[in-house]
């Protein structure tokens, strides 16, 4: 990942090359103990480890050809933004959440110190000049969610013009209402960005293209169900988190082949780790890439990850847009409806989520759930009391752990993790 | 024999076992060098099997012994050590020198637990800390604080906090037995909340080295309306609990 043949890349977006090389040889170290220290792993993942090893270089520089023939690239921090739009206008649309503890120090000039790490780090990497997607971006959409991001953004959009859609609050029919308004400003700024004009044909191709990545994210959590488990919920949690910066056909065609495998390998009973051991659920916040400090974690505690209720995870991919529509009207409408399905913890009421949960939990067969919620992040730490509370009236156990992107609280957690898989057993 | 070893941030224990019975006992301080503190423990011995926990337990791999090495986390040792010595156990109550457990048991198995977060706010060191200030050996710190009457509240369990509180008390002529008292009040009130997390019932098992300090003991009786030897209950010696779990762990099977 250190490859110096995209130097000069870097150097023109402006980085800071030194800890950017800093950064990417621990990225680097901490992807071969993590990742490649796996045993049995899928053919397939050799597409992960190559997207991954050329995260910041190769898609990169596919990103700079793409403005070169003239199309622009939208930076986005939540899945409330649609991408099928920004498809429809030839955009290319990459997410911007950060997972790494990088420029801290800084972000805290910005932000509050007890603002979540997946904020802090968006913004650290921006001011430590870190990040060669946020650079090469001609627009960065923020939105309204939680209060840490809405104040966020009113400060970020200093260093980083960030235009920002109105997420409502409820699903009221006036939420609603709001809601389309502000999908069809989006698609009027997308328009004026690029300069074309979204046909009902190219929104139509758009919803494809979205739906079918969907799918194939679909098909890979449906896959998991099996026992023994087929693929480990690292790998699993790296094809969502790279779903939001490869390019959504090769992508989608990727994953197709990699749950070809899969199905192969569960018709063989070849699993990632033998029948017997415990199966958790993942829910709670998105984990961003290289936020793959929990998964490691709990797959090295003896226990196999089944699926992740979050943004990174199922809330993105579980719903798709009614394809029926053939005006604009009618496709516009779809969107706002499978958008507004999504259950995120900035909502409220926001029921259907826990619902969603344990639903997920039995369609995996997860022996257990444990609820990760960032340090600092109100909404997802209200909704873990919830979702324990529903989770023990199905009779499903469930560890609650509240943690950031630090790694000094490692050992703590392996105890936790360690005694919850113990208690499973 | 079967050894269990729990390698804690301030002792280790051992427990050595044949036939389910403790044929050894003997507890070290962890010092800058568990490793070898753990080899002094095992000096002579010729375990069968050698079963760690604690917070250093993955130590007990790099001590190169001709015997089956295996792990368990300090929730299920506590959880197995507390069930034998009181079969009716409900609850177990672990404070150690830097963590805090509680631990919801049924049917002898923990079901559900809760520990204190990365500070050890609350814990054995909070104590062996506050009674640096008072300049009062930690084996004496409960007795002494046993002697206070009208204990001001202390605000803070953080240990750096704590410490200049009751610093400020005492620069306010508040009796120093009474600030102690007040220390030791702030401990049960975090330390209960725990318990009510994982939902507490009695009888409740008191583990742990702090454990031994009278003014906790008698202040959390209190606290969960129970009396020593009713409800709550008091191994003989609480710092080897977890030990005896852990050698129990293989001992059982
Ligand atoms: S958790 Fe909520 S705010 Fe965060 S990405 Fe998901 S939908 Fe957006
Ligand atoms: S993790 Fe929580 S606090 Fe952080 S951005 Fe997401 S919703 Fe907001």
């Amino acid at each position: 990942m250190t490859d110096s043949a995209h130097r000069e890349m870097w150097e023109k977006l402006d980085l800071d090359l030194e800890a950017h090389n800093a950064l990417l040889e621990v990225l680097g170290k901490f992807y071969g103990d993590i990742y490649m220290s796996q045993q049995n792993r899928l053919q397939g993942a050799e597409y992960l480890d190559f997207v991954l090893s050329e995260i910041h270089g190769l898609r990169i520089k596919e990103l700079r050809e793409a403005q070169a023939e003239g199309r622009k690239v939208v930076g986005t921090f939540c899945v409330f933004v649609p991408e099928e739009i920004t498809l429809a206008a030839d955009a290319v649309h990459v997410g911007l959440c950060a997972g790494a503890e990088a420029g801290t120090e800084l972000a805290e000039q910005l932000v509050p110190r007890n603002t979540c790490a997946l904020i802090k780090s968006f913004i650290g990497f921006k001011m430590a000049k870190l990040c060669p997607y946020t650079e090469s971006c001609d627009m960065i959409v923020g939105e309204t969610t939680c209060d840490g991001k809405k104040k966020a953004y009113e400060a970020f959009n200093e260093i980083a013009p960030t235009y920002i859609m109105e997420v409502p609050q409820t699903k009221t029919g006036a939420a609603r209402a709001l809601w389309k308004s502000e999908v069809l400003r989006y698609l009027a700024e997308i328009e004026k960005l690029t300069g074309r004009t979204i046909t009902p044909e190219k929104l139509k191709q758009g919803i494809r293209t979205v739906n079918a990545k969907r799918q194939a994210l679909q098909r890979l959590t449906a896959l998991r169900a099996a026992n023994p488990a087929p693929i480990s919920g690292r790998d699993a949690l790296l094809v969502n988190q790279i779903s939001f910066y490869d390019d959504p056909a090769r992508f989608t065609a990727k994953i197709n082949e990699l749950c070809d495998e899969l199905e192969k390998r569960i018709e063989a009973k070849d699993g990632i780790a033998p029948a017997k051991t415990p199966r958790l659920l993942l829910s709670g916040c998105p984990m961003a890439v290289p936020n793959w400090k929990l998964p490691y974690v709990v797959e090295s505690a003896g226990a196999v990850i089944v699926g992740e209720e979050s943004c990174i995870g199922t809330r993105n991919t579980r719903d798709l847009v009614d394809e029926s529509g053939e005006t604009m009207d009618e496709m516009i409408d779809a969107l706002v409806d499978r958008y507004l399905r999504i259950d995120c913890a900035c909502f409220t009421p926001n029921s259907e989520r826990l619902d969603n949960v344990a639903e997920l939990a039995k369609a995996t067969h997860a022996d257990g759930v444990i609820h990760y919620s960032l340090l600092f992040c109100q909404p997802y730490s209200h909704e873990a009391l919830k979702v324990d509370k529903t989770l023990a009236a199905e009779g499903i156990p469930m560890l609650s752990i509240e943690t950031d992107y630090s790694m000094e609280d490692v050992e703590q957690l392996k105890t936790r993790v360690e005694a919850f898989v113990e208690t499973l057993a | 024999m079967i050894v269990g070893l729990d390698i804690g941030s301030r002792s280790i224990e051992l427990v050595g076992m044949k036939n389910r019975v403790v044929v050894r006992a003997e507890r070290v301080p962890t010092t800058f060098d568990p490793l070898s503190q753990c080899g002094k423990l095992l000096e002579g011995l010729r375990p069968d099997i050698l079963v760690g926990t604690g917070y250093g337990r993955n130590l007990i791999e790099r001590l190169a012994l001709n015997c089956e090495c295996t792990v368990i986390t300090e929730i299920k040792a506590h959880a197995l050590g507390a069930g034998h010595l009181f079969p009716e156990a409900a609850t177990v109550l672990d404070i150690g020198g830097q963590d805090t457990k509680a631990i919801a048991l049924s049917n002898g198995k923990a079901v559900k637990f809760e520990m204190n977060d990365r500070c050890a706010a609350g814990t054995g060191k909070f104590l062996e800390y506050t009674a640096g200030v008072f300049q009062i050996p930690i084996e004496e710190f409960g007795q002494y604080a046993l002697k206070g009457e009208n204990p001001p509240e202390i605000s803070s369990i953080c240990t750096v906090f704590a410490e200049t509180e009751a610093t400020s008390l005492m620069a306010r002529g508040e009796q120093p037995e009474s600030i102690a008292l007040g220390l030791h009040k702030a401990i049960i009130k975090r330390t209960v909340n725990m318990l009510n997390r994982v939902g507490l019932r009695l009888p409740l098992v008191f583990s742990g080295g702090v454990a031994n300090n009278p003014c906790v003991r008698s202040l959390l009786a209190s606290a969960i309306d129970a009396r020593e030897n009713e409800g709550l209950l008091i191994p003989d010696s609480p710092d080897m609990v977890g030990a005896l779990g852990a050698a129990l762990h293989r001992a059982n099977s």
